[in-house]
């Protein structure tokens, strides 16, 4: 072992979920609540039919501040920081030198020189580690923060804020404000459903948690079911269908990158990632679509009819809204199109999957 | 008259004239969750005690079902085929996994009876 081992985190709101009667696991260093007694099938299908409540608390924030902000996060990032409105978020990467993506995060801009940047729980210390070095050529500060993190997802979200007395029906998808003092909010979320992610001080978090559970439309979303609503929404999981191994190209995230930052951006990476355009990748990520009812998970190799080994699943399971197994990985780019027939080796047997567009359920983002 | 055991790792053995049918008790398939899926083993094959038997995936996880003793298989549960929320709602009933003719009756006696599983998983 490494010796280096920290002691698994517990989230500040862990008492309400014991409560709810959790089922908890460890995730990415935090222990987790990763199912509640409804079951994972139906905190899915409550969250696309109603609202579902999730504890992201693992996740970090950081707040860029100083005159050299969006310069900074234009280095550290594929982003052109000062295009962004104040109020506006934007999805984008933490790469490193050979265009590898470290992380993926979302970046909203909340003042000429102030930014929020949200990642994920596993990547947090390295993040920060990074960041920092990074900032050390601007005049600016990273400053994690410690906040209860919750997201409030599905078609009855925006009702339930506003019953709750916090007003955001106003913000369209992608868009964030500071509603109080310490608190932070954006329309967004990681289900494919309209959906809002608030962060608010811990001393607050409780409180705000229960309001929002009050509501008959709202029940606690565990760990599980987070994994399957962004699997059928098609979005990446870091650490799992991308890492420093794959890069932008091959991930099939140019979209984050815009033209202007792809031609002449200044970020770190940006020379790897000019030339792994213009060659063209030898892998892509798709959507997987397995013919029978059985799941094709993670880890799992695929083949062609002939038996050559031509890709891998990066994420599988089951889509309780798809009501199919659904799964995304990587092939080879030539065989990265919808409706190509391959075979997923399961314990054995090679189980027939299609290439499948994304998402496997549509995005119901709310623009207003 | 049928007569049941349990093991361990949380499956029940029912048997009857020397052949078993075995499932999943009610407290694994509440620690699986949701089953999607079951995958059945052919009939005919032999299986050695603790070699795995059958797989049962839930949405988020696919588990092992292992041979409790040795035997072969004399039947599987196609039902489960179209229905395995049987094994949710049912686990002990219509929600069975497989029958096994027995090849050594002794090895039953290894196994815990009702009683002794209550205490283990309290």
């Amino acid at each position: 072992m490494s010796g280096n081992e920290q002691a698994t985190k517990i989230l500040p709101l862990q008492d309400l979920h014991k409560a709810a009667g959790a089922r908890f696991g460890a995730f990415a260093g935090w222990s987790m609540p990763i199912s509640y007694p409804a079951g994972v099938m139906k905190e899915h299908l409550h969250t696309r039919a109603h609202a579902g409540l999730f504890d992201i608390s693992h996740m970090r924030l950081f707040e860029v501040s100083g005159p050299d902000a969006a310069a900074f996060l234009g280095r550290a990032c594929p982003l052109d920081a000062n295009a962004l409105d104040n109020g506006q978020s934007k999805y984008t990467l933490l790469l490193d030198e050979h265009a590898g993506i470290l992380d993926d995060l979302i970046v909203t801009r909340l003042g000429s020189h102030r930014f929020m940047v949200v990642a994920n729980a596993g990547n947090a210390a390295a993040d920060e580690k990074h960041l920092k070095a990074v900032a050390k050529d601007f005049d600016c500060k990273v400053e994690p923060l410690e906040r209860v993190f919750l997201a409030l997802q599905g078609q009855d979200a925006k009702a339930v804020l506003v019953a709750a007395g916090i007003d955001a029906a106003h913000l369209s998808f992608m868009h964030g404000f500071e509603p109080r003092p310490g608190w932070f909010l954006t329309r967004s979320g990681y289900t494919g459903e309209d959906g809002f992610e608030i962060a608010v001080p811990v001393k607050d978090g409780a409180a705000l948690a229960e309001n929002l559970l009050a509501d008959e439309r709202v029940q606690w979303v565990g760990l599980a079911a987070r994994d399957s609503l962004r699997l059928e929404a098609g979005l990446c999981l870091h650490g799992q269908d991308i890492d420093p191994s794959t890069d932008p190209v091959s991930a099939a995230l140019m979209w984050a990158i815009s033209k202007p930052v792809r031609e002449k951006g200044a970020f770190i990476g940006a020379e790897a990632l000019a030339k792994k355009g213009a060659q063209g990748a030898s892998e892509k990520r798709v959507g997987l679509k397995p013919e029978g009812r059985q799941p094709v998970r993670d880890g799992v190799e695929l083949f062609t009819e002939n038996g050559e080994r031509i890709g891998r699943v990066t994420s599988g399971g089951f889509g309780p809204s798809a009501e199919a197994p659904v799964a995304m990985g990587y092939v080879a780019t030539e065989l990265a199109k919808p409706g190509i027939r391959l075979f997923a080796d399961v314990r054995g047997n090679r189980l027939p999957i299609n290439v499948h567009t994304l998402p496997f359920v549509p995005h119901r983002y709310r623009k207003g | 008259m049928a007569s049941t055991y349990f093991t361990e790792d949380h499956e029940w053995i029912s048997v009857e004239n020397g052949v078993a049918t075995i499932g999943i008790t009610d407290y694994a398939q509440e620690q699986l969750g949701d089953i999607v899926f079951v995958e059945l083993p052919e009939k005919g094959r032999k299986l050695a005690k603790g070699e795995a038997a059958v797989v049962v995936e839930s949405v988020k996880a696919a588990s092992d079902v292992y041979a409790p003793v040795d035997g072969e298989i004399a039947d599987v549960n196609d039902k489960l085929s179209s229905e395995p929320a049987l094994v949710n709602s049912a686990a002990t009933g219509d929600g069975w996994l497989w029958k096994m003719k027995l090849s050594n009756e002794g090895q039953l006696s290894g196994l815990m009876d009702e009683a002794a599983y209550k205490k283990l998983i309290g």
